[in-house]
């Protein structure tokens, strides 16, 4: 599985620098350029998060887990998850290393798309760092507005479909 | 991890280069109605990147005259079904299985994001004045 992403990857990159190359020797170096400096700027993130998620998921209460997020939990469990979605500060490392945790500890599987969907939609910490610096003020609190009622929509239509 | 990184870095680059911006506005502005909100969609979708490289490219959309409901719709799909941020920073941790699941549950969210938005700006939710 691992391997097959990494050719798709790989092959859209091969792709996208053909095309790049046909329109210029200068936008395929660009591109190139831009792309393994963000690469390098973000190599030390992710070797904190990769420590720092296995001190995350030690660092969980898991004896409170199972009670309030657990399959039984019901909508008070998506509610809970949406609300600890909505707090997690950090980048995806944090936010999914805590909802893998919280699976294997024991949470419902729709709690835990809940947590995330909430988490990926309006963690408050990211509308403030990095949405409002970059957008128009109103147009963020609008999407993070009507992104309220989403994290109960993903829980829902993922029972509908069932797990597969 | 890090060769998936490291491509999902150069797709975000080579895309933002190529992407013909004329075109935005065209596709996802104030009268591209309900086909403007897929077309939204698959654009969050399709194109790869951080918040570093999204949310930047959302506030152009804006500035090249696309509405608010397509924005929102672009920026939820790409949080919730991007391919490349699923593939480098949720497979590691859950499983092919359960991002799949995830992901389909979540295929109709950012359409309704953007007609709720549409909503809003059709009672009254004035945000023009801010965008230069």
């Amino acid at each position: 599985m691992t391997l097959a992403v990494n050719i798709l990857l790989w092959l859209v990159v091969g792709i996208l620098a053909v095309i790049a190359a046909t329109r210029g020797r200068v936008l395929l170096d660009d591109g190139v350029r831009a792309g393994v400096m963000e690469f390098i700027l973000l190599l030390p993130r992710i070797g904190v998060g990769v420590v720092g998620s296995g001190f995350v998921a030690e660092a969980l209460p898991n004896e409170w887990i199972a009670p309030w997020l657990g399959p039984e939990s019901g909508l008070l469990g998506v509610v809970i998850a949406t609300l600890g979605g909505a707090l997690t500060p950090g980048g995806p490392v944090v936010g999914f290393s805590i909802g893998a945790a919280a699976l294997k500890s024991g949470a419902g599987a729709p709690q835990v798309i809940a947590y995330s969907t909430a988490w990926a939609l309006y963690a408050i910490h990211r509308l403030v760092i990095w949405e409002v610096p970059m957008m128009p003020a109103r147009v963020v609190w609008l999407r993070a507005l009507v992104s309220l009622p989403l994290p109960f929509l993903a829980a829902g239509l993922a029972i509908l479909l069932g797990r597969p | 991890m890090l060769p998936k990184v490291l491509a999902g870095c150069l797709i975000g680059a080579f895309v933002t280069l190529l992407l013909p911006r004329e075109m935005v506005a065209r596709w996802v502005g104030h009268e591209s109605g309900f086909a403007g909100l897929l077309i939204a969609a698959f654009f969050g979708f399709l194109l790869p990147g951080g918040p570093i490289t999204i949310y930047p490219v959302a506030g152009a959309f804006l500035v090249m005259g696309a509405d608010a409901g397509a924005v929102v719709a672009f920026i939820v799909s790409w949080t919730l079904i991007g391919y490349t941020r699923a593939l480098v920073w949720e497979l590691p941790f859950f499983g092919a299985d359960f991002v799949i699941w995830r992901m389909i549950a979540a295929i109709p969210l950012p359409i309704i994001a953007g007609l709720l938005a549409r909503i809003a700006v059709r009672a009254g939710f004035q945000y023009r004045d801010e965008i230069k």
